[in-house]
């Protein structure tokens, strides 16, 4: 990517992010309710009320509101949270490694599994085993990750209890960590008692969320294998007398992967929407949990503070993908 | 093509379950066995028909509260038929018309409605949902005003490029030639030919909108717990797991049914009506 179209993309990136800032400002401003009148006791002075009006900047116009209030939002001032009484970055830090992980582990999951189905298909083209990966695909892919998500729980509360279904670490083991990312600490730590615990617990609803993503995978991937298995070169690698299999993992992979790297990135976003029900749904403790705790309590502050964090996500994760598209796609490289 | 083969089979079965969805809706108050509010604490987590312990009457069994699961289903069909045509309707008709103009007039109509798009896409669907649940209060309401308000999207794209590439026919141009007016043409022109992608779209729409108001009502954000919706059922059963499974896979059943055929009847339709892909 040259340094030209960097520089579009990352103009355009700014103009969303604050395009972002300005819908949850609106959002939240015209939720109905005076937050004046909210924090004073009934029977407060006139004055009291013109005296925390001027205190909060609500006696300004809605503009300068605005721009005071984006200024903290740069600088980290999210605000207090209203119903835990901490400071909301601090809140909704502690909170995101746990879904990070979460959205890590089932993007793994998606990608393992879409590239196994994708390659079966087409080592086995037009037989049986086509057939089932396409209609495999097709399920999973009308059925959203709620649903997978209860699908699980019943499976596996109820009938076998192979795995947790709430929860994100047994509370018995409480590991005394720095850093809330529990899972690459562990690891770093060689403490895999505790490694052992999260995946187990991580197992369910990281499936949940990474089975429709992982048939968005196979369908693409398989497909545009399928346009190159007809190419010259993968005839020419045939011919050199390649195995079917090495044809199709060395040659033809190479090139049939872009466009699903791309579809990957926006898709990833969408599970990591995804993690807000799922997360609700197996009692994890990350920030879609917090989410929704936050909607019931009309904590708005934190609410506000979770969103920005979530859409800031959302954004660099595009960025991410255009720029490692540009590195993989040598027709982009001098652009 | 195998395909072609499949579709009717595939538009009958889908179209087939929503006619029964709908019938259920508008007949409840005749066809649900009991009151869907009634609650007998002698006839508490009553099994299905087929197991031993269950009582004539109670087909699907009880929930906790001795509610009938049935009757309670067919009610809840109501709540699902109502986002689904309110807030798929509401998000086809502001998508597609937004669609239409950033596609037809191009320049900078197109460049601020690209933008507006981009900006709404940015949002994770779920969390946005959730904002503006918690800013217009729980209920019903909130819950179709969310869905239609997020969901456009999804229209605008899609038509946007549709029309952009019907306006570039030929025909457009004759029309222009002989006179016609652009809202004329885009009206009765371009409009019928994006039609069909907006029947698609629409049945789509509503396949997410029905799992969406199913997602707000499990976690209690969309209407008052008692009244019976598919979503609260399933909240209820989640915490019956080990006592009472009925009252948690029915429902399920009816919202992946529902939520099935709502798209397999669009993929039906498209395959119909692309003439490229007939």
């Amino acid at each position: 990517m040259s340094l030209k179209s960097f520089s579009i993309r990352l103009a355009s990136m700014i103009v969303t992010l604050f395009g972002v800032a300005v819908v949850v400002f609106v959002v939240i401003r015209v939720a109905p309710g005076d937050p004046i009148a909210m924090m004073l006791p009934p029977g407060a002075s006139e004055a009291d009320i013109e005296r925390l009006r001027g205190l909060y900047g609500l006696d300004k116009t809605v503009v300068e509101q605005f721009f005071i209030w984006l200024g903290g939002v740069v600088q980290g001032d999210f605000g207090t949270s209203i119903s835990l009484r901490q400071d909301v970055l601090t809140i909704v830090l502690g909170r995101l490694p746990a879904t990070l992980e979460l959205a890590t582990m089932a993007l793994v999951i998606a990608c393992a599994l879409g590239l196994l189905l994708a390659v079966l298909g087409t080592r086995r083209r037009g037989r049986r085993a086509e057939a089932a990966v396409d209609l495999w695909n097709g399920m999973t892919l009308s059925i959203p990750d709620f649903l997978w998500g209860l699908i699980f729980i019943l499976l596996f509360a109820v009938a076998i209890p192979l795995f947790p279904v709430s929860g994100r670490i047994n509370p018995q083991l409480n590991p005394d960590y720095v850093t809330n990312f529990l899972l690459l600490e562990s690891i770093l730590r060689f403490d895999f008692a505790v490694t052992g615990n999260l995946l187990r617990h991580m197992a369910l609803p990281a499936l949940a969320l990474a089975l429709p993503l992982s048939a968005v995978i196979a369908q693409v991937l398989k497909q545009s294998l399928k346009e190159v298995m007809g190419l010259d070169y993968v005839m020419l690698a045939r011919a050199k007398g390649f195995s079917e299999f090495a044809v199709i993992w060395r040659e033809a992979l190479r090139n049939a992967i872009l466009p699903t790297l791309t579809l990957a990135g926006v898709q990833f976003t969408f599970l990591i929407g995804g993690t807000v029900i799922v997360e609700k749904l197996f009692s994890y403790e990350g920030l879609g949990n917090l989410a929704i705790d936050a909607v019931i309590n009309r904590d708005l502050p934190l609410i506000q503070g979770i969103v920005l964090v979530f859409a800031v996500l959302f954004i660099l994760i595009n960025l991410a993908v255009d720029l490692l598209y540009a590195t993989l796609n040598p027709r982009l490289r001098n652009g | 093509m195998a395909e072609t083969a499949r579709t009717p089979l595939r538009l009958w079965l889908s179209g087939g379950w929503l006619l029964l969805v709908v019938a259920a809706a508008l007949f409840a108050p005749w066809i649900a066995p009991h009151d869907p509010l009634a609650q007998d604490l002698f006839l508490e987590r009553l099994p299905p028909f087929w197991i031993e312990g269950s009582e004539p009457g109670y087909w699907l069994g009880t929930d906790s509260l001795g509610r009938d699961v049935l009757s309670r289903m067919i009610f809840g069909a109501q709540i699902a038929l109502i986002v689904a045509i309110l807030a798929g309707g509401a998000a086809c008709l502001i998508g597609s018309a937004l669609g239409l103009a950033a596609g037809y007039f191009g320049g900078w109509t197109d460049r601020v409605i690209g933008r507006i798009v981009d900006i709404w896409m940015s949002f994770p669907p779920v969390l946005f949902a959730i904002l503006l649940v918690a800013v217009l209060g729980t209920g019903l309401h909130s819950v179709i005003i969310a869905i239609a308000v997020i969901d456009w999207t999804r229209f605008a794209r899609v038509i946007r490029a549709e029309t952009m590439g019907q306006t570039r026919m030929d025909y457009v141009d004759s029309a222009l030639v002989v006179g016609r007016s652009r809202a004329g043409i885009l009206a009765r022109e371009v409009l019928p030919n994006v039609l069909p992608t907006i029947g698609v779209l629409l049945s789509l729409e509503m396949g997410i909108a029905v799992i969406v108001e199913a997602i707000l009502s499990f976690v209690n954000l969309s209407i008052a717990t008692d009244d019976p919706t598919w979503g609260g059922m399933i909240a209820e059963g989640r915490t019956q797991i080990h006592f009472a499974w009925w009252v948690l896979v029915f429902p399920m059943i009816a919202l992946f049914l529902t939520v099935l055929s709502f798209s397999q009847f669009g993929e039906g339709l498209k395959d119909r009506l692309d003439p490229v892909l007939r």
